[in-house]
């Protein structure tokens, strides 16, 4: 249908939108063939306005889009590997803490469920459940940070002051029960620092009735806005194989499509008794992994939900007198036990010797410890394997094709802490 | 590990042995885990046998310096396996002597070597043969020695100059 | 400064100058590891830092004049932490944010710079791992009362 035959039927020419789309499209091919371009080189990094910690893409830019990219990283590298061969292995789990610092008491669980195999010790119930339950927590934190840095990186503010209020909240509740804000080092070799205090159970839970409001106001900004869907769907694509050859674990791994979650493929600390279900996601873009994670937020609330009601009573810390401190009471009364403290707090624990690899399942993903023990009290090996330094080896080929501003919200997807990646 | 798991692992290794004579040079039990002793020089050829058999994730190398322990050759280099659909761990030991660094790089098999074998190159100086661009990771281009190493001293700093440019890199890898 | 420049329109200009530049620092959150995690905390609603006139969070050295370090700076990052601070227009100032920026922390090792008033010159330090929303708070205070006592050029 011509312009003319529509005027002559209305009176005014209306164009369909595809007719408007086809005239926009139409440009003088031979201007844009002398049109000589260069590629330009431009550093991201190592500071930059994102907010995931100090690394550095190197990129070949043509035109916003780019061509090739170099990431380098290792701009927070404190020595962990080297500075624990010189501690015990008690002194060593505040520097675990610092590892993937948004969720530091899941780093200190991972640490201490790894010497307590080496051992060969298992701990009382009581431990086990407040385990879960703190690690749970310490779950919808971790991912509060990371979709609320993600968001803001894509310019959506206010969903990271509704998921740090709520933060504070659960913040305000582990300093009631560990002392520290961040960095907590509540859980020790062989059991916990100390019990939970008396109606903290009822604590956990009015805490925990605060949490879906959050959840569900920035679902609700979020989940449908045009923007958000334009700026995160097929944004860093990976397919399951490549995810899995490319080592990713964790809810990056889950929305790549692939079914894998340690919780309930080695199950541990009862982690079989809860019901629970594992989100997976099917494109494995950067909107599947941004769901992913809410999703998992929902289920962790139900697995604390499911705890507390599990909860037994009974002692927290195992009864053996070489891993564990004896009460203060007795060590001021009597001399074996004042012995004891002292030989703990000089000479450490000594595991037998061996090595020994385990993994737990951590907000970010698998957090494997390989320990190396030679029957002394510095551990002689100690290497972490962090979830994010997998994920981060993908960022170069996530990232070339796609447009300078993509590379942040592909970051934010990844969850890149990088005292996890540095180590 | 479970009765189930040893029985599962067991063709496994035996079906490797059969295709592979003298590859594995030793099994050892560690708490519960399959670990195997692997040549060398075949260690690329065991490698690639593991991957045909199911296990997909390479979760971790480690470099281990065996200066204060006893030992017939200084490094090792150790490999972490997992297998998604078969749910099974094992761990692949590769021993390495101090005058001959060179270890057959697996960043053909899978991906996720290529930056946790820099990473033990840059901690110790293993040489991968293969991989696409072994340079430093962690430490600054500017350092000198590896780190990781038994005699290299805890608090001796080194101060870069700047930082490192990144153009080879990015045609490299 | 002579006599009859000390006068009484000068000193009141230099308070009105010090007065403006204390209460709108604008915070550069050199931020790498745990610590800048503390100090979102800060700026998030809850422990408002911008009731002392730090809302505007910029990422640019050429548009803040304050930097706050929170972080470990390890030898890998020292040059770029000397050239930011470089960067940035005077009048500036630094504020040292916890144990590791003030003296390496706990990192005694071959990869941590131990503390960075070796390369950059600080003017508040915070001891703390992480310090607390309400000991930076007390840092920014510190440094509006240092402003204060500060005669400007």
């Amino acid at each position: 249908m011509t312009e003319t035959d529509m005027a002559d039927k209305t009176g005014k020419i209306e164009l369909t939108e595809e007719e408007l789309i086809h005239r926009a499209s139409q440009v003088d091919e031979t201007s844009l063939e002398d049109l000589d371009t260069e590629p330009m080189y431009v550093n991201v990094g190592p500071t930059h306005p994102a907010t995931h910690g100090a690394f550095r893409v190197f990129c070949k830019l043509d035109g916003e889009r780019i061509e090739r990219a170099a990431v380098e990283i290792g701009y927070l590298h404190r020595g962990f590997e080297k500075i624990v061969e010189i501690k015990h292995y008690t002194q060593v789990i505040p520097y675990t803490d610092r590892l993937n610092y948004c969720s530091g008491l899941s780093n200190n669980v991972g640490y201490c469920k790894a010497v307590e195999r080496m051992l060969g010790v298992a701990i009382t119930p009581r431990t086990e459940i407040i385990r879960v339950i703190i690690c749970e927590i310490q779950r919808i934190m971790d991912h509060m940070i990371c979709v609320g840095a993600n968001l803001v990186d894509i310019g959506a503010l206010t969903n990271f002051w509704y998921f740090f209020n709520a933060r504070e909240k659960m913040n305000n509740l582990l300093e009631a029960l560990t002392g520290a804000r961040l960095t907590y080092s509540y859980v020790r070799i062989g059991g916990l620092a100390w019990d939970l205090p008396e109606g903290y159970e009822e604590r956990i839970k009015a805490t925990m009735k605060e949490i879906p409001k959050a959840i569900k106001d920035v679902t609700g900004l979020v989940k449908r806005n045009r923007i958000f869907i334009d700026r995160t769907k097929d944004i860093g694509v990976i397919g399951p194989e490549e995810a899995v050859n490319y080592g990713f674990t964790g809810p990056c791994l889950r929305a790549s499509g692939v079914q894998h979650d340690l919780r309930k493929k080695r199950p541990y600390y009862h982690y079989d008794e809860f019901g629970f279900d594992v989100p997976v996601g099917e494109n494995g873009d950067t909107y599947d992994r941004i769901m992913v994670r809410v999703e998992e937020m929902w289920q962790s609330l139900r697995i604390v939900e499911q705890a507390l009601k599990m909860l037994p009573g009974g002692p927290i810390n195992i009864d053996d007198k070489n891993i564990m401190l004896p009460p203060k009471d007795d060590v001021h009364n009597s001399m074996e036990a004042l012995i004891n403290h002292f030989k703990l707090v000089i000479e450490g624990i000594k595991p037998p010797p061996g090595e020994i690899y385990d993994a737990s399942e951590t907000p970010n993903g698998e957090l494997g410890f390989y320990i190396i023990s030679d029957g002394g009290s510095h551990p002689y090996r100690i290497k972490c394997r962090p979830p994010c330094f997998y994920t981060m080896n993908t960022l170069k080929r996530l990232i070339e094709g796609h447009m300078v501003a993509d590379i942040v919200a592909v970051l934010g997807g990844l969850n890149v802490i990088a005292g996890e990646l540095d180590r | 590990m479970s009765k189930n798991e040893r029985e599962q692992l067991r063709p496994i290794v035996d079906d490797i042995k059969g295709r592979l004579p003298g590859a594995i040079l030793n099994e050892e039990d560690s708490f519960g885990d399959l670990v195997l002793v692997a040549d060398r020089k075949q260690s690329h050829d065991v490698m690639k046998q593991l991957r045909a058999q199911g296990f997909d994730l390479l979760a971790d190398i480690a470099g281990v310096d065996l200066l204060k322990v006893e030992h017939t050759e200084r490094f090792l280099v150790v490999y972490n396996l997992y297998s998604i659909p078969r749910d099974l761990r094992v761990r692949v030991k590769v021993y390495v002597p101090e005058d001959d660094m060179n270890v057959p790089s697996v960043t053909d098999i899978w991906q996720s070597a290529n930056w946790a074998e820099r990473e033990a190159y840059d901690m110790f100086g293993f040489h991968f043969e293969g991989h696409p661009n072994l340079v430093r990771i962690l430490t600054h281009r500017q350092f000198e020695g590896h780190a990781l190493r038994k005699d290299y001293p805890v608090m001796k700093g080194q101060w870069a100059s700047g930082v490192s440019d990144l153009m080879p890199d990015m045609e490299r890898e | 400064m002579t006599a009859h420049e000390t006068g009484v329109i000068t000193t009141r200009v230099d308070e009105v100058i010090r007065w403006g530049r204390k209460n709108s620092l604008w915070p550069l959150p050199f931020g790498t590891a745990c610590c800048a995690i503390e100090f979102m905390g800060v700026v998030s609603s809850v422990f408002d830092v911008s009731r002392f006139g730090a809302e505007l969070v910029r990422f640019s050295p050429r548009q803040s004049d304050m930097m706050i370090v929170a972080g470990t700076i390890n030898y890998k990052m020292g040059p770029v932490l000397r050239r930011i601070y470089e960067q940035m227009a005077d009048p500036k100032w630094v504020i040292s944010m916890g144990a590791c920026a003030s003296s390496g922390g706990f990192y005694d090792n071959y990869a941590t710079i131990q503390g960075i008033d070796q390369i950059i010159p600080v003017d508040v330090f915070i001891p703390g791992c992480p310090p607390r929303p309400e000991a930076i708070l007390d840092a920014v205070l510190k440094l509006q009362a240092k402003i204060d006592r500060t005669p400007t050029k």
